[in-house]
């Protein structure tokens, strides 16, 4: 190793961090960066200060580099190439040796990655596009408490997407009211009902009577119907001691799935609950508010599939990921991206689908996608198709909004979707025939007909903000 | 408009909410998960089991690696003739996955 000196000053980045001929190692941290930079900043030097303000560096050299041994641990920019369609921007590639992170700790890996280097002055925007994590890293982390293979077995749910129901109004409903939606829904067919994000512990209905009273009617919808059924309960609360304490509470009562929002409720509470659930046989169901304050920016932020990525990793046996067809935002190819990168065990690199790394996740269990969001039977079929079995698909407003009532409801997309994938099953093409399968179904269930009555004309026909950059062209 | 109530009752988890089907549907059904490199089973129960029961009795060992459709459906036939009175249902092992890719009450 060539002996350095110590020289005071601020060095250029890029004589650095900025390695063109490096080859990332296969235990390397690769991200990719989406850099809008400042005017007149070359590109090389811009993405060698993400590299060194990510990783070891710092903005003027430092007597203190010379204690260790910098080229070892250092984050190394290593490509650069255009954005498609878009000349105010480029990706730069940067690999970071595995030693830079804690072993099993998303936290850790956000607090580099995505830390002060969003702030830097010589960027206007900044976007992490994608991370590739080694099978390495994967290995260190929980992962999904149960995953999709577990589950299904504990459910006694095959060869069809899981059905639910957020139950509505999201505020306001006292907690024995609340119990007989879930009931309702329950009982008329569908797998899981849910509590709203929002749904916390708020004066007019308290987390234990909501825990307790929901559970009776999940009992009760069990023994009548003689499917199993769950509903999940929202643990998520303002500190770690009450999120356990409502969990603990929870598995007192025979509850089979907890639920949290892993964001606004942060990841070092995320990973603590997955262990906890892995430990007491609790299936963990993911929201992700505020995800779109983070992702919906083309520019600027992080892409969804790195958040659903380091869910994966952090632990969660469900999380939401988007209709392509109901209220909210989301294109079809980087929805189909980053739904494969929840439940698929390798995950090769397609730019096609936003994915820009082979992901391997080796034997960690995989997360079951969920559709939730302004659908209704109509969707069915389309649903069916985009989603496959492995995923659960959630109508709210669909279920809660039919004119007979929430078990109508119910039953009405419980005899879609299994109507969707016999017909799917059959050979038949859903999206082409998809009025013609749910009209069939509809003679022998009134449910459904009137379903279809009512929705008929309700369409979500917005452009999506958030593209594939490669369909900009 | 009239509300109509919701009856409910027993069902027996995918496609229990569908009519029962005919024997053209049952083998299409059949057809499918033969062509996802799965291997089909029959299983029987006493009526009153439940779906949740995970363990009915297997009737004979699972088929693996059968191709015909034809020897399936006999075979969900034959457990039919013996137990003319119990709850039969078809079984498709993803040994890919380790789980089960389809399970439906045929006669029910």
């Amino acid at each position: 190793m060539a002996v350095k000196s110590y020289q005071a000053g601020v060095k250029e980045y890029r004589q650095t961090y900025w390695m063109p001929e490096y080859t990332p190692l296969d235990t390397d941290i690769l991200a990719c960066f989406k850099i809008t930079p400042q005017a007149g900043v070359d590109r090389e030097e811009v993405a060698a200060a993400v590299a060194a303000e990510s990783s070891t560096g710092t903005w003027t050299t430092v007597w203190t580099d010379l204690l260790t041994d910098m080229d070892y641990y250092k984050g190394r920019a290593y490509r650069i190439e255009d954005v498609p369609g878009d000349d105010t921007c480029f990706y730069a590639f940067v690999a970071y040796p595995i030693d830079l992170f804690e072993e099993g700790s998303v936290v850790n890996v956000f607090t580099s990655l995505v830390g002060n280097v969003f702030g830097f002055k010589a960027l206007r925007a900044l976007r992490l596009e994608d991370i590739r994590f080694p099978i390495a890293y994967v290995k260190t982390c929980g992962g999904p408490p149960m995953g999709i293979q577990v589950e299904r077995d504990i459910l006694n749910k095959y060869g069809r997407p899981l059905l639910g129901c957020t139950i509505k109004p999201k505020l306001g409903l006292s907690a024995k009211n609340y119990g007989r939606a879930v009931y309702e829904v329950l009982r008329g067919g569908l797998d899981f009902s849910k509590d709203d994000e929002n749904i916390n512990s708020q004066p007019f209905m308290r987390w234990r009577q909501r825990f307790d009273f929901v559970q009776e009617a999940t009992l009760k919808a069990e023994a009548e119907t003689g499917e199993r059924k769950g509903h999940y309960l929202n643990v998520t609360a303002a500190t770690p001691e009450e999120m356990y304490k409502r969990a603990e509470h929870a598995k007192d009562i025979g509850a089979p799935i907890i639920m949290h929002d892993y964001i606004t409720g942060g990841f070092c509470a995320n990973t603590g609950l997955a262990n906890w659930c892995r430990d007491n046989g609790m299936l963990l169901h993911i929201h992700r508010a505020m995800h779109a304050v983070i992702d919906r920016n083309p520019h600027h932020g992080i892409h969804f599939r790195v958040l659903a990525k380091i869910l994966r990793l952090s632990g969660g046996d469900h999380l939401h990921s988007g209709t392509v067809v109901g209220k909210l935002e989301g294109d079809r190819a980087p929805t189909l991206g980053f739904v494969d990168l929840m439940r698929e065990s390798f995950i090769p690199e397609d730019r096609s689908r936003g994915v820009f790394f082979d992901q391997d996740w080796g034997s960690m269990p995989g997360v079951l996608p969920v559709a939730s969001g302004g659908i209704h039977v109509w969707h069915m079929p389309a649903l069916v198709n985009i989603f496959g079995d492995d995923s659960v698909l959630q109508f709210g407003g669909g279920t809660l909004g039919h004119p007979w009532g929430n078990a109508a409801g119910a039953c009405a997309n419980r005899v879609a979707l299994e109507a969707c994938v016999q017909a799917r099953n059959e050979g038949r093409e859903l999206e082409k025939e998809g009025k013609e399968i749910l009209t069939a179904a509809a003679t022998h269930s009134p449910e459904l007909r009137i379903a279809m009555e009512t929705w008929k004309e309700i369409k979500f026909e917005f452009d999506t903000v958030d593209k594939l950059d490669i369909a900009n062209k | 408009m009239a509300v109509q109530v919701y009856k409910g009752g027993t069902k027996y988890e995918t496609f229990s909410y569908l009519p029962v089907m005919t024997a053209d549907q049952v083998r299409r059904q059949i057809a499918y998960c033969i062509s996802q490199g799965w291997n089909p089973s029959v299983e029987h129960a006493e009526k009153g089991a439940l779906a949740t029961q995970n363990y009915w009795f297997m009737w004979k060992l699972p088929f693996f690696g059968e191709q015909s459709v034809d020897a399936v459906l006999a075979e969900l036939d034959a457990c039919h003739r013996e137990f003319p009175d119990q709850l039969v249902r078809f079984v498709a092992y993803d040994n890919y996955a380790q789980s089960q890719g389809m399970n439906f009450v045929v006669y029910r």
